[in-house]
C-alpha cells in the first residue's frame, strides 16, 4: 500500500485519480493548487507524488524544485498535457522522476506509479542480482540463468529482462519499455516491443516449467512467479 | 514644411550634418593650431633678429659714433631684405634708413618696446603703403633715436595662406557632405524605403511578396535575402497551419461523428449492461485512435515550428542506424522479411537524434506496411552515406513503390494511397518524416527503385571535433550497472 499525494487542479481528474488509486488499495490525498500541494508534501510523508505541471498559485515544476531544495526526495510522477521530448527533459531536470503525458490510460499511470515506488532510493539499495522464481539475473556477472541452465542474452535482451525484473510483480507498459530500455520517446505504430518480448519469452520461458513472463491484456507485461 | 521635415528626419541628412560638423571642427582645430604655432615661432624669430641687430648697431654707435652708425645703416639699407632701419636726430630729421613714412608716435615714444606698425618703405611705389612691420625704437645718447624692425609681409602672407586653406577646406567638406548625403539618400535610403514599402505590403496580408534583391551582394542584398528566407518560412508555417486546420476539419470530424453516433445509438438501443459495455469499449478504442492522430498532428506542428538548429547534437550515424536496426530486426524477421543495413563508418551528423530515429522508424514501418513485394520476401535496406557534404539516410524496400505523380502528395497530411484504409494508420507518418527532414535543412525524397521505393532524407554533417554526444556506445548492457532510470 502506498501513500500518494495527487496535486491536480482539475477536480474531475483529481477525483478520478484518487478513486482509482484507492481502489488499488493505496491511500491517496489530493491538493488543488501548487501552494497547498507543496505544504502537504512537506508536512507529511508520502511514497509518491503525482504532480500536474500547470497548477494555480505555483506551477508544478516549481513545487518539485522547492521540494528538492528542502531535501525531500519523494519520487515524483509529472502529469502534463505537454508531452514532447523537450518538455519531458525540462520536467525531469526540475527533479521529476517520471513523466506521463495527458491524456493517459489509468493502467499506464498505475504501472508507472508502482515502478516508481519500487525504485531503489540510494545506490547501495540497487540490487546486484534479481530473482524471480528460479530465474536469476546477475547484473555484475552479466549473466542469466534459469534453474541450472545458463541463458545467453543479447545486450538489449539483458536490459529488457533487467527492467522487467527490477519491476517484478508489477505491470510494465510498452511505452515504459521503449522509454527505459531503448530510451526512445515516441509511439511506434507497430507491435515492435511485443516482438522483443516474445523473443525474450522464447529464451527464458520456453522449455521450462511455469511461465514467468506474462502479458497483461490492454496494459503491458509483468514478470512474476506464479507460485508467489 | 512636411517635405522639409521629412528630409531633415532622414538618417542620411543627420549623417551629413554630423559629417560637416565633425570635419569642420577637426580641420578648424588643426588649422588654428598650425597658424598659432607658426605665428609664435615667426614672431620669436623676428624679435630675435631685431634684438641682435639693435645690439650690433648700438655697439657700432658706442665705438664709432654717429657717423659709423649712419654708414652702417646706409649700407645695410641697400640690401633688399626684410630689415628696416631708421635713424633720426633729436629734431626728428632722418639721418639714415630705408623707411619713408611711419607714424610719428613710434619715434616719439622711443622706450625700447616692441610695436607693430604700418609703414612705407623708401623707393616703393605708392600702392604699397600699407605694409606692416615689427619694430623696436631706442633712444641713443645725444638725442638720436634708432629704429630697427622687420617687415611682416612674409608672415602675413603665410597667415593668409592658412586662412584661405581653411576656407577652401570648409567648402570641400560641405561639398563632400552634400555628395554623401545625395548618395546615401539616393542609393541607401531608397533601398531601405523599398524594404519598408514591401514589408508594409506583406503585413497587409500578401505573404507571397518578396523583397527586391539588387544582385550586387551588398549588405542590403544580404538583408533582403535573409528577410526573404524568413518570409518563406513564415509562409510555409502559415500554409501548414491552414492545411492542419483544413485537415482537422475533414479528417477528425469523421471519427468524431462516428463516436457521437455510437454513443447515441448505445443510449437509445442498448438494453443490457453488456450492450453498454461493448459500446463503451468501442468508444474507448475510437478515442485512442483519435488521440493518436491528434498527438501526431501536434508533434508535426511542433517540429515544423522549431527553429532550425534547435537541440542539435553530434550523433554517430552508424550507432543510430544500428540501434534502429536492433529494434526493428526481430519484427521484420517475424513478418518474414530481411533487414539489411549499409552504413559507412565514422560519419557524424548534426541532428536531433530522437526525431531522426522517429523519422526512420516511420519509413521502416511504411516499408513494412506497403513495401511488400507481390511475390517473394520483403527486403528492407536501411543505409546511410555521405554525399555532396550531406548525410543521406535511406530506407529502401522491394515492393511496388509509389507512382511518380503521387510521390509529392503522400507527404501531405492525412494522405493515404491505400484508399480502403484497411491498414491501421493515420496518414501522418510521412508528414512527420518530411517535417523532421525540413528541420534538419533537408528534404524527404522518393525514387522508384524498380522494384521498390527508396525514401531518402538528408542531414548536415557534424563539425569534426565539435562537442556533444557521440552516442558511441551501442547499447552494451555492461558499463550501465549504476543506471537507475526507471
Amino acid at each position: 500500500m502506498l501513500r500518494i499525494l495527487v496535486i491536480e487542479d482539475d477536480p474531475e481528474a483529481a477525483n478520478y485519480l484518487v478513486k482509482g488509486l484507492s481502489e488499488l488499495g493505496h491511500t491517496a490525498d489530493k491538493a488543488g493548487d501548487g501552494e497547498t500541494g507543496l505544504q502537504m508534501a512537506l508536512e507529511s510523508e508520502y511514497d509518491i507524488l503525482i504532480v500536474d505541471r500547470m497548477l494555480p498559485k505555483r506551477d508544478g515544476l516549481s513545487v518539485i524544485e522547492e521540494l528538492r531544495k528542502s531535501g525531500n526526495h519523494t519520487p515524483v510522477l509529472i502529469l502534463s498535457a505537454l508531452g514532447q521530448v523537450d518538455d519531458r527533459v525540462t520536467g525531469l531536470k526540475a527533479g521529476g522522476d517520471d513523466y506521463l503525458p495527458k491524456p493517459y490510460a489509468f493502467t499506464e499511470l498505475q504501472a508507472r506509479v508502482e515502478a516508481l515506488a519500487r525504485r531503489p532510493k540510494t545506490a547501495s539499495q540497487i540490487e546486484t542480482t534479481y530473482t524471480v522464481g528460479d530465474l536469476t539475473l546477475d547484473r555484475m556477472a552479466h549473466s542469466c540463468r534459469r534453474g541450472e541452465t545458463e541463458i545467453p542474452l543479447q545486450p538489449r535482451e539483458f536490459r529488457l529482462l533487467e527492467y522487467l525484473m527490477q519491476n517484478a510483480g508489477q505491470v510494465v507498459t510498452r511505452t515504459m519499455l521503449l522509454e527505459n530500455v531503448w530510451e526512445y520517446h515516441f509511439d511506434p505504430q507497430t507491435n515492435v516491443i511485443d516482438v522483443h518480448i516474445s523473443r525474450l519469452r522464447g529464451k527464458i520461458d520456453k522449455g521450462f516449467g511455469a511461465p514467468l513472463l506474462h502479458t497483461i491484456r490492454g496494459a503491458g507485461y509483468t514478470i512474476r512467479d506464479a507460485a508467489q | 514644411m512636411t517635405r522639409l521635415s521629412r528630409v531633415t528626419r532622414t538618417t542620411a541628412f543627420k549623417l551629413s550634418l554630423l559629417y560637416i560638423a565633425v570635419f569642420t571642427l577637426l580641420s578648424g582645430f588643426l588649422l588654428v593650431y598650425i597658424s598659432q604655432n607658426t605665428d609664435n615661432l615667426m614672431s620669436e624669430q623676428v624679435v630675435q633678429t631685431i634684438d641682435a641687430e639693435l645690439n650690433g648697431l648700438s655697439d657700432i654707435y658706442v665705438r664709432g659714433g654717429v657717423r659709423d652708425l649712419v654708414q652702417t645703416i646706409d649700407r645695410r639699407s641697400r640690401h633688399p631684405d626684410a630689415s628696416l632701419y631708421l635713424l633720426v636726430d633729436f629734431a626728428g630729421n632722418a639721418l639714415a634708413g630705408n623707411i619713408a613714412r611711419l607714424p610719428t608716435l613710434v619715434l616719439e615714444e622711443a622706450d625700447g618696446g616692441l610695436r607693430r606698425v604700418h609703414y612705407t618703405r623708401q623707393g616703393q611705389d605708392i600702392s604699397d603703403v600699407e605694409r606692416q612691420a615689427m619694430v623696436r625704437t631706442f633712444e641713443l645718447r645725444g638725442g638720436f633715436r634708432l629704429l630697427v624692425g622687420r617687415d611682416l609681409g612674409e608672415q602675413l602672407r603665410f597667415s593668409n595662406l592658412l586662412a584661405n586653406a581653411l576656407r577652401l577646406w570648409l567648402i570641400v567638406v560641405v561639398v563632400m557632405a552634400a555628395i554623401t548625403w545625395i548618395f546615401v539618400s539616393r542609393r541607401v535610403m531608397k533601398r531601405i524605403d523599398e524594404i519598408t514599402d514591401t514589408s508594409r505590403t506583406i503585413m497587409t496580408g500578401d505573404l507571397t511578396e518578396r523583397l527586391p534583391v539588387a544582385g550586387n551582394d551588398d549588405e542590403f542584398d544580404r538583408l533582403a535575402v535573409s528577410l526573404n528566407t524568413m518570409l518563406d518560412r513564415i509562409e510555409l508555417l502559415m500554409r501548414s497551419m491552414k492545411d492542419v486546420t483544413d485537415n482537422i476539419a475533414h479528417d477528425l470530424k469523421t471519427p468524431l461523428t462516428r463516436l457521437q453516433i455510437r454513443v447515441e445509438s448505445a443510449l437509445r438501443d442498448a438494453e443490457s449492461g453488456e450492450g453498454y459495455r461493448t459500446a463503451l469499449e468501442d468508444t474507448l478504442s475510437e478515442t485512442d485512435q483519435l488521440l493518436r492522430v491528434f498527438n501526431a498532428l501536434l508533434r508535426i506542428a511542433r517540429i515544423e515550428a522549431m527553429a532550425p538548429g534547435d537541440g542539435l547534437e553530434r550523433v554517430d550515424v552508424k550507432s543510430l542506424v544500428s540501434e534502429i536496426a536492433e529494434l526493428y530486426e526481430p519484427l521484420i524477421e517475424d513478418e518474414g522479411g530481411v533487414l539489411e543495413i549499409n552504413v559507412t563508418d565514422g560519419v557524424f551528423a548534426s541532428c536531433q537524434k530522437e526525431l531522426v530515429v522517429q523519422g526512420l522508424v516511420n519509413l521502416i514501418e511504411n516499408a513494412l506496411k506497403y513495401g511488400r513485394p507481390s511475390e517473394g520476401d520483403l527486403k528492407i535496406r536501411l543505409s546511410a552515406k555521405e554525399k555532396d557534404a550531406r548525410i543521406v539516410l535511406s530506407v529502401e524496400d522491394n515492393g511496388s513503390g509509389i507512382p511518380d505523380e503521387q510521390q509529392e502528395r503522400v507527404q501531405d497530411r492525412f494522405v493515404r494511397l491505400d484508399e480502403s484504409r484497411s491498414e491501421p494508420g493515420t496518414g501522418l507518418g510521412l508528414s512527420l518524416v518530411k517535417a523532421v527532414a525540413r528541420l534538419h535543412g533537408g528534404n524527404l525524397r522518393f525514387t522508384n527503385g524498380n522494384p521498390g521505393l527508396i525514401a531518402r532524407i538528408d542531414l548536415s554533417p557534424a563539425e569534426p571535433g565539435s562537442g556533444g554526444n557521440s552516442n558511441g556506445q551501442d547499447g552494451h548492457g555492461s558499463g550501465r550497472d549504476t543506471s537507475t532510470d526507471g
